[in-house]
């Protein structure tokens, strides 16, 4: 997968660090989708009715919030060159098996612990088909993305499992006092930290870049490649139970379908984001912006009365002018620098 | 050997033929349990009619991964030209039917090529560029459908009789989708360019030295995968009578489930349009025996997951087998060579 680009890789490392640092921060695609959140958050501010607001915020927030806490692990995965697509059906399968737990009467702390150990699990048996068995993990989570979804419908069917202590909703969706923040998004902040911290500033965190540019001179460098990916996959069936625990709680019902289809929100603002999907490159405050972009993009639109399905449109376009301005500037610049050059192979997947 | 039992021994050991078996046993054993579900005219009609259109666009799809590609989109391309096929009955009634045919598999075509263009000209992964169709053609549905909806009633009889009806006790969906499965298998089999899509596949940048024409032929793929999913859509339409803009959706994952299910490697270069076909009428035929046997159908998924996750593990087993004998070749040919 990663073989075929390393023919203009070099170029482009080159030309990164002959750069002043200025550059090197401001002109990336991080700050161009930030860039783009801001242009589209002030022009929506000052022609959209209504978008002014505060209350734009307190119903975007709780929205994008299930997105926001997946797209963190789903960041670091995609660094190593790996995919993970089951994620919503994991989360899907957390909410159902937090409402069975708290419906039994084992009280909310322990269908927590349930709902985070199915998660967990869910994260373990991804990380063991692809890490032990060394199968695709495109291929794998294809099957876990069915395979989980299928086990929250056979347990709950069509039932409606619901009616979550009102002290447990309340703890996650207030708001805190004098903001339109909900306060899941304040573990939102935390848990962003921490990864942004691993990802960027800790040794394990080159070792994910570095699987991602090369799992080969990742591995002569002491990299413990598998234990990653395996960590990695747990940490994604983690995250993806919080995440789908808090949709649970927000929606106040347990349904087999919660969260279906996620994961492509999440890979698209992933990917929006600047990270690389051959890995190896990207950086986790551009996926931040990225989501938040879809979502004010989505916001403004409603607003502006167009139906949510023009949101599709515009996060499908998003997502493929991204890409391609990336890949035409790529062009371009090794033009520059190899006169007369021209990208060797073409790139697959 | 003999070239009969050699044929034979290829038939036995192929990896299509492992899947073949499985949906015979399931067949098998449903049958026991309710015969009806395979003797009674209605239960051997929709034995076969139910994955037609899924195999069409398997078909399409295990073209596009041979390719080492994916095309994500095939979904949203379907219920495109599904809800397409209603509106060119309902605004240009004076066209006859058969050429909804063509139109369907154009725009099909036309929509791949737009995926095949973005992919291969710009290089950007078809993952990424389809996950983008797969929004982008679906908001366009939705967008052009609203809340309306095709009915049977603004369909001609004509029409709708294809997508239910049988010749000889075959449905004709079957029929077409098995024309169409024997051309692209004899296609990938035995015409260079389809030997070509192989090799691309097991190596895009050997490919290219070698002096194949990369882009035009993933391009190609792409279009046929697109014409493909646009001829479901016609057949989607006259099958089930109405097209709401939800049509296809999650399509995707059943087409690619059903590629590797029949043994088309994700990552390209091996596998058959047969292998496929058979995936696409395991996964469905599954699905609908499930019931028969006393599993609710609820959990259907599960074991779509569970299937899907076994066949690549048995794969990888297989991969590796070959692999070890190979190697215990070289190593007796080496030994002959030096003593």
């Amino acid at each position: 997968m990663s073989d075929t680009i390393l023919a203009d890789k070099p170029v482009r490392t080159y030309r990164d660090y002959g750069r002043p640092l200025w550059r090197r921060i401001l002109l990336t695609h991080e700050m161009a989708i930030i860039g783009l959140l801001v242009l589209v958050y002030i022009v929506a501010y000052v022609s959209v009715p209504g978008f002014a607001g505060p209350l734009t915020i307190q119903y975007l927030l709780p929205n994008v919030a299930a997105v926001l806490l997946i797209a963190l692990p789903m960041t670091l995965i995609i660094v190593t060159g790996e995919i993970d697509l089951s994620v919503a059906s994991t989360a899907g399968l957390a909410g159902v098996a937090f409402g069975i737990a708290n419906n039994a009467g084992l009280g909310v702390g322990v269908a927590l612990v349930v709902a985070l150990l199915v998660g967990v699990a869910a994260g373990a048996v991804n990380g063991f088909f692809i890490t032990v068995v060394g199968l695709p993990s495109l291929a794998v989570t294809i099957g876990t993305l069915a395979l989980f979804r299928g086990l929250a419908v056979g347990l709950v069917g069509t039932d409606r499992i619901g009616d979550f202590p009102a002290e447990m909703r309340s703890l996650v969706l207030d708001r805190i006092p004098g903001t339109p923040i909900p306060n899941i998004i304040v573990l939102f902040v935390v848990l962003a930290l921490v990864f942004a911290l691993v990802l960027h500033f800790t040794p394990a965190g080159r070792g994910i870049f570095a699987i991602g540019l090369s799992s080969e001179a990742a591995r002569f460098s002491g990299v413990r490649i598998e234990r990653t990916k395996f960590l990695l996959f747990v940490v994604s069936g983690l995250v993806s139970a919080v995440a789908g625990i808090y949709y649970a709680l927000k929606t106040n019902v347990s349904l087999a379908d919660n969260t279906a289809g996620l994961e492509l929100s999440v890979i698209a603002a992933v990917l929006l984001g600047g990270v690389s999907i051959f890995g190896g490159r990207g950086a986790l405050h551009g996926v931040i912006a990225g989501v938040l972009l879809i979502g004010f993009v989505g916001s403004a639109l409603r607003l502006a009365g167009l139906t949510s399905d023009v949101i599709s449109i515009v996060t499908g376009v998003l997502l493929v002018a991204s890409v391609v301005a990336t890949s035409f500037l790529a062009w371009l610049r090794v033009k520059r620098v190899v006169p007369g050059g021209k990208k060797g192979s073409p790139g697959p997947v | 050997m003999n070239p009969v039992l050699q044929r034979l021994t290829r038939f036995v050991t192929a990896r299509e033929t492992g899947i073949l078996l499985a949906l015979v046993i399931v067949v098998a054993i449903t049958t026991i349990v309710n015969p009806r579900f395979l003797f009674s005219g209605d239960g051997f009609r929709d034995l076969l009619l139910t994955p037609s259109i899924l195999l069409l666009v398997a078909v399409g799809q295990a073209i596009v991964i041979i390719t080492r590609n994916v095309d994500l989109s095939v979904g949203s391309v379907l219920g495109l030209s599904a809800y397409l096929t209603g509106r060119v009955f309902i605004d240009l009634p004076w066209l006859p039917w058969p050429a909804v045919f063509l139109i369907g598999i154009l725009f099909g075509g036309l929509l791949g090529l737009l995926n095949g263009a973005l992919v291969a000209f710009a290089k950007v992964p078809s993952l990424v560029i389809t996950l983008g169709t797969l929004y982008a053609f679906r908001g366009i549905n939705v967008l052009w459908t609203g809340s309306d909806r095709i009915n049977a009633s603004d369909m001609p009889t004509d029409f709708l009789a294809l997508g239910t009806s049988a010749l000889a006790g075959i449905p004709y969906l079957t029929i077409l989708a098995i024309v169409v499965l024997v051309i692209a298998g004899w296609f990938l089999r035995t015409q260079r360019a389809g030997r070509e899509l192989y090799a691309i596949g097991s190596d895009p940048s050997a490919a290219h030295l070698y002096g194949l024409k990369v882009t035009q032929r993933t391009l190609a793929a792409f279009v046929v995968c697109g014409a493909l999913a646009g001829l479901g859509g016609v057949l989607y339409a006259a099958r089930y009578g109405t097209v709401n803009s939800q049509a296809g959706s999650g399509w995707e994952l059943d087409a690619v489930g059903a590629a590797v299910i029949g043994g088309v490697a994700i990552f390209g270069g091996s596998g058959t349009v047969w292998g496929a076909a058979i995936g696409a009428y395991l996964l469905l035929t599954i699905s609908r025996a499930l019931p028969v046997v006393g599993v609710p159908d609820f959990w259907q998924g599960a074991v779509v997951g569970a299937l899907i996750l076994g066949a690549i593990v048995l794969d990888r087993l297989l991969a590796l087998r070959t692999a070890r004998r190979l190697r215990d070749v070289h190593a007796r040919e080496r030994k002959e060579v030096t003593s």
